[in-house]
């Protein structure tokens, strides 16, 4: 953790401190309000970033988003800066049909676990790594390949 | 009428199964339990099996995962038995309707195992903990 | 090795493999893992609202829970709000907190009758009803309803207070605090409540940090973490309250969160009541502009976080609900594990999940013997903990 990192509070020391140690790997930012920043990165990088805003800025994993896109499934990690600071900072990705896998950071910190077996099973994302990749909240008998979340699912069973 | 049904309506012995509920439904049944309502006096009593019930009290719009659960415990319910269907989910499913993993509402899912099964309609989002024992005292009655 | 079978009670169907809500891994009478299924309320909410209006959503969102039925509306409409930029006025912010409060000493009160029943003081679960009751008449007469309020649109509140109506609850808010500390201080001061509720179910911080736990769960361990104070919204930054944080992570702790809270509510209640700006309560939003947006709100349980994306139409494009039970509940690994089986019902509802989570539980021991144990033979095996430990203090 940051020296004195529960005490920052100004949204822009994370925005440059971000850029600062991640250079080329943060593709876009957006700051559409004080306490609102989004962080767009490649999909190989963000598990390594979304660890560092966890361990270094004590970051709570509110919970991911998946977002069914033309391009793709969009994955957004929604990581809370609590002790008074007031941001989220949410670190968004994208991951093409064509390449449907990321890696895994549930199995690193539990906090990610259930959330990763949710977006598998209602969007079809690998989760590389993933320590146990079970149905959380679908039944066992759900046939493969449906994705109830995905924009071009059909119930035809 | 058969001395079953005498018995029967003298007092009702009820099993609560919930189906994939909002929770306040059965919030409210478990008011029913409370001093302030207290349906005791009455002789409606919860049982902890579906073996010794006369009266399945369902809430919920049933899922996928809870429609065998919930055919199971009908058919081990003893006859004569009397389904309570509560909430806008148990008797339509609802806003839920078209969803998914929807597979109610309840009388949907008791009349495909027992076509001659008796539900019984609560209206409500959640109903009311009066207007429950309205809905026990007037079903019995009917009956 | 001791072989341990459980005498399965209850609807069991021997053809029937279903999975159970709860799977226990035993050595005797310890948990040595656990296991377990959440989707027997699986609605598909998040589909259904793609095809709904975004004041509709509204409504749906209330029925995800029907204890936390003011939290998933508080936290949407702000992440409509955050979408479109704009705020709710002040009165509408002041009316929000009050709701919101009210439900929060309704659930901690449901929730402290439940404890109450699962260690075999059915006089707790009577008072804390009772008392709820009071409550449950607050909103109705404030609201027109016990529950599902259906108070909150994106911009603001659907209905006003008039003074008849404040004057009601201000004087029936102070029913509360007598009940709540005669609770307070029955579970402070008896010995057996200490011995039956110390050092069950730890949750250390490190692990709640681990598992990014949320509400009194992480408030029990230590983790001065509260979404009212530390991401403000609604009244909450208007009024004096404090954060409740307890060391220990234990169930105690997390009983102790939970009544002192209540008192906290109490006091939030009554300055907005007392101080409730003049001023209309809509913002009047007609159209909801592309973009995202993100709502929290401190319900019971914890933080509900709601995401939504809007495309400019008049249907959100996605919106991602999650509750904080998602988050608690994988806790119970951390909490259950070297426990014994006659703690696992109460250690579950420390986390407080949803109740109709622990309605069946499967046991597996040591030799894969497999049996079921429903809600009532946990509670059981609970209550009768409790006497062998009033046995032994002599009380």
């Amino acid at each position: 953790m940051i020296d004195g990192i529960k005490e920052q509070k100004d949204p822009n020391f994370y925005i440059d401190d971000i850029k600062e140690r991640f250079g080329e790997k943060i593709l876009d930012t957006a700051h559409p309000r004080h306490s609102r920043i989004y962080i767009l990165v490649d999909k190989k990088d963000a598990p390594e970033i979304v660890k560092y805003i966890f361990y270094e800025y004590a970051g709570r994993h509110s919970i991911s988003s998946g977002v069914d896109t033309p391009d793709g499934v969009e994955i957004l990690y929604h990581m809370a800066l609590d002790n008074q600071r007031d941001i989220f900072i949410n670190v968004k990705t994208l991951v093409p049909r064509e390449d449907f896998r990321i890696e895994s950071i549930g199995k690193d910190i539990p906090a990610f676990e259930w959330i990763e077996r949710e977006i598998h099973e209602l969007f079809g994302v690998e989760f590389v790594g993933h320590p146990d990749i079970r149905h959380l909240l679908l039944a066992d008998d759900w046939p493969e390949g449906k994705y109830p979340l995905r924009k071009d699912f059909r119930k035809d069973f | 009428m058969s001395l079953k049904m005498k018995a029967f309506k003298k007092s009702i012995w009820v099993y609560h199964i919930a189906c994939s509920p909002c929770n306040n439904c059965d919030i409210e049944i478990l008011d029913l339990l409370t001093p302030r309502f207290d349906v005791e006096r009455f002789g409606i009593l919860l049982v902890g099996s579906p073996r010794h019930a006369d009266a399945l009290l369902v809430t919920g719009m049933v899922n996928r995962l809870t429609k065998p659960r919930l055919i199971e415990v009908y058919l081990q319910t003893p006859k004569p038995r009397v389904v309570f269907a509560f909430g806008s989910c148990g008797i339509s499913t609802g806003i839920f309707a078209g969803g998914y993993n929807t597979e109610g509402p309840i009388d949907k899912v008791i009349h495909e195992v027992d076509p001659e099964g008796i539900v019984v309609y609560v209206p409500g989002c959640p109903p009311k903990p009066e207007a429950m024992i309205d809905a026990i005292v007037k079903a019995l009655k009917a009956l | 090795m001791k072989k341990k079978t459980v005498i399965p009670i209850g609807p069991y169907h021997p053809l029937l493999e279903e999975p159970e809500f709860f799977i226990l891994y035993v050595d005797g009478e310890t948990v040595v893992d656990m296991d377990v299924r959440i989707g027997y309320n699986h609605r598909a909410i998040e589909k259904i609202v793609e095809s709904k209006t975004w004041d509709q959503d509204t409504f749906v969102v209330e029925r995800i829970c029907g204890i936390c039925s003011t939290s998933h509306p508080f936290a949407y409409v702000q992440a409509v709000e955050d979408v479109a930029g704009i705020e709710a006025p002040p009165r509408a912010q002041y009316i929000r907190t009050i709701i919101a409060e009210l439900e929060r000493i309704h659930s901690h009160l449901l929730w402290v009758g439940l404890a109450g029943h699962f260690i075999g003081y059915n006089t707790v679960f009577m008072w804390a009803w009772k008392c709820r009751e009071t409550i449950l008449d607050i909103s109705e007469k404030l609201t027109g309803n016990r529950n599902h309020y259906a108070m909150f649109k994106p911009g603001g509140v659907r209905r006003d207070f008039n003074d008849e109506q404040i004057e009601y609850a201000l004087k029936r808010i102070e029913e509360v605090w007598k009940p709540n500390e005669l609770i307070t201080n029955a579970i402070l001061d008896d010995p057996v409540m200490h011995a039956r509720l110390k050092g069950v179910g730890v949750l250390s911080t490190e692990d709640a940090i681990a598992y990014s736990v949320v509400g009194p769960t992480a408030r029990g361990s230590n983790l001065d973490w509260d979404v009212r104070r530390d991401h403000p919204y609604g009244a909450y930054d208007k009024v004096k309250w404090d954060v409740c944080v307890q060391p220990d992570g234990d169930v105690f702790s997390k009983a102790v969160v939970r009544l002192l809270e209540n008192f906290e509510s109490v006091k939030i209640i009554r300055q907005c009541l007392e101080n409730l700006p003049d001023g209309p309560i809509d913002a009047e939003l007609s159209e909801v502009p592309p973009g995202e947006g993100i709502g929290v709100h401190e319900a019971p349980r914890g933080e509900v976080f709601h995401y939504v994306r809007s495309d400019g139409s008049n249907m959100p494009y996605r919106h991602k609900v999650r509750a904080p039970t998602f988050m608690n509940l994988p806790s119970f690994k951390a909490s259950c594990i070297g426990e014994e089986i006659a703690d696992v019902a109460l250690i579950t509802a420390s986390i407080d999940p949803c109740y109709c989570c622990t309605e069946r539980v499967g046991v597996v021991d040591k030799s894969g013997n497999r049996s079921t144990l429903k809600e009532a033979d946990l509670i059981k095996l609970s209550q009768e903990k409790t006497e062998l430990i009033r046995k032994k203090l002599g009380k």
